[in-house]
């Protein structure tokens, strides 16, 4: 059994670790530290860490300000309470040019029983549209330790998006983590699925799946969907004869089906399946049953791309 | 200290007499920026330029000549189609040129409609403000990140009356005592007025200065046409340990030309060409 672990708890970890070496960096959190594992950081680090109270516009005109006066503050929320002050990181934090970390967990149906209320699936699409702003989302632990280490350095704003459930393990220890490129985890020529987040070790699975029947496919970690790997997608798209797939627990409406699609329309026209929410609310659910239901695990993402391919 | 602003609130008569007249050149220059640009918001910019005025060059440690440096005090402009204030302000401390203020909201200036931050350290433009009630909370990061730095500078933030009514501004009233940010002083410009109307009848404050106490602000109140009283309230900001300081300031809309005072029609248009001349002709005289 490989490893499983929430994204978001590889990042209070990493973040802990971060204050260590980074007197800069800050840490906010809205009433949430306990859930996105900001508390990791706030128990070793007390006087850099402040605890806005459940006022998330507050919070990141707060983030903007401590970026503008040479800090490095990471804002954390669930993406959807997050991004949903949208008016405070297109003005405070995007226009003014701040470095703020915009730290999202609990992305997509997969936060399960709480239902669409806590479930972030329109945070990517938000973020995109904003000029400068970065959008990162890795896959498994190992990939969020190095996000996080790299984040430290990075100039300009950015989300990360992590996730509530448990993720399997993908990448060696000595992963190095590569912004804005995207990383071919498995070969493959009759089609490529970009994946993003939980999606790319089901992804995986389903590439495994599909091998049994004869299908040869590629699949590709889109760890930055923002600013989107040009080169990198075209060159997947043409080395598979422009069948292309993307998966994402978020609404395929702007997030990164969208992206790959807005690219390959430009540059590589290609036929797209685009697997995500299909312009639905989420719901209460187990994650398990909620991934079934929107083709988002391995079978699920099998199945489809069989049809696709057919 | 620096040759703009000696960077403390204490003045003599001589010297509050000096901020007057700058005062009065500043209204000049909004009026003529405003004119040539043909567009922008006269009522609240000379509302809030006696104060911007004693800021600039009596209050803030800041220095043109080196406008990076980390221990600069800090103002955020919440209220952010004043900006021809801070621009007239800018110019004058030698920032900008005089001949850019003519560039106001045209394509390719830097003087944008509303404060952005990417052109030069200026206070007033360290933010990007002008949709309502973001400025305070940003003005309280920079305090925090003040505080973590050993209290290395000042923060100041100047609110509308109008934009008091955004749930955020409360937010971040409710938030900065919290955090003891005695560093950080709220400087409301209340003019009464706002685009739809009268602000007690668009949406009342009052009583404004029971719900910022209740909110654990020290707060001070006084006539913000009257450079010695708000660098008084300065002072007694200075003085005050352990909460933040909040100034209501009661102002007049459009002041220092008759008939734009008072007027809520003044709020967002600019001057025409004889009404600036008029205007202008008053302010000299």
């Amino acid at each position: 059994m490989s490893t499983m672990k929430a994204t978001r708890q590889a990042f209070g970890e990493a973040l802990a670790r971060l204050g260590e070496s980074r007197k800069d960096v800050v840490v906010l959190d809205a009433d949430l530290a306990v859930s996105t594992k900001s508390e990791l950081f706030a128990k070793k680090f007390p006087d850099r860490f402040f605890e806005m109270g459940i006022q998330e516009a507050n919070m990141l005109g707060t983030a903007a300000g401590l970026a503008l006066a040479g800090k490095v503050p990471f804002a954390c929320s669930f993406a959807c309470f997050i991004t949903g002050r949208y008016d405070q990181i297109r003005l405070s934090v995007a226009y003014s040019e701040a470095n703020v970390r915009i730290v999202g967990t609990h992305a997509g149906v997969a936060v399960g029983d709480d239902g669409y209320s806590q479930q972030g699936l329109e945070d990517i699409a938000l973020m995109r549209v904003l000029p400068g702003m970065a959008v990162i989302q890795p896959a498994d632990d190992v990939e969020t330790e190095a996000v996080v280490q790299y984040l430290a350095d990075h100039q300009g704003p950015v989300f990360l998006r992590l996730t509530r459930q448990n993720v399997e393990r993908i990448h060696a220890e000595d992963y190095v983590f590569r912004f804005g490129k995207v990383e071919t985890l498995r070969g493959g020529e009759d089609a490529v699925i970009f994946a993003t987040g939980a999606q790319v070790s089901h992804a995986l699975r389903a590439a495994e799946r599909l091998e049994a029947d004869g299908l040869s496919v590629r699949v590709v970690n889109v760890h930055t969907i923002k600013p989107l790997d040009v080169e990198g997608v075209v060159e997947a798209a043409r080395a598979c004869g422009g069948k292309v797939i993307t998966a994402e627990d978020h609404s395929v409406i702007g997030g990164l089906g969208s992206a790959v699609a807005e690219v390959l329309g430009e540059h590589f026209p290609s036929k797209m399946l685009r697997i995500g929410l299909r312009d639905v609310f989420g719901e209460s659910g187990s994650p398990d049953d909620l991934y079934r239901k929107h083709g988002l695990d391995a079978e699920g993402i099998a199945r489809q791309v069989r049809d696709f391919l057919r | 200290m620096h040759p703009v602003s000696p960077g403390t609130p204490r003045a003599d008569a001589a010297r509050i007499a000096e901020l007057e007249a700058i005062a009065r050149r500043m209204r000049v220059d909004i009026i003529e920026m405003l004119e040539k640009a043909g567009s922008g918001h006269p009522g609240g910019s000379l509302s809030a330029i006696d104060m911007v005025t004693a800021l600039y060059f009596q209050v803030l440690r800041h220095d043109p000549k080196n406008p990076a440096r980390p221990d600069r005090d800090r103002f955020v402009l919440s209220k952010g189609h004043g900006v021809p204030a801070v621009y007239a302000c800018m110019a004058e401390a030698g920032y900008v040129s005089r001949e850019e203020l003519a560039t106001l909201r045209k394509l390719g200036s830097r003087l944008q409609g509303h404060p952005v931050t990417s052109f030069v350290l200026a206070p007033g433009v360290e933010a990007c403000t002008g949709s309502l009630g973001q400025g305070l909370s940003v003005a309280q990061g920079m305090a925090l990140a003040s505080k973590l730095d050993g209290d290395a500078f000042r923060v100041y933030c100047m609110l509308g009356d109008g934009e008091m009514q955004e749930g955020q501004v409360w937010e971040a009233l409710m938030s900065a005592p919290k955090f003891r940010l005695d560093n950080l002083v709220a400087i409301l410009d209340y003019n009464k007025a706002q685009i739809d109307g009268f602000t007690r009848d668009v949406m009342d404050l009052e009583p404004l200065e029971e719900k910022l106490c209740a909110f654990n602000w020290h707060v001070v109140r006084i006539d913000g046409h009257d450079i010695g009283a708000f660098l008084r309230a300065i002072e007694e900001a200075h003085g005050t340990k352990g909460k933040p300081t909040f100034v209501i300031a009661d102002t007049v809309k459009g002041k220092g030309v008759s008939f734009m005072e008072g007027q809520v029609g003044w709020h967002g248009v600019a001057p025409k060409r004889e009404e600036a001349q008029r205007a202008i002709e008053e302010l000299k005289g």
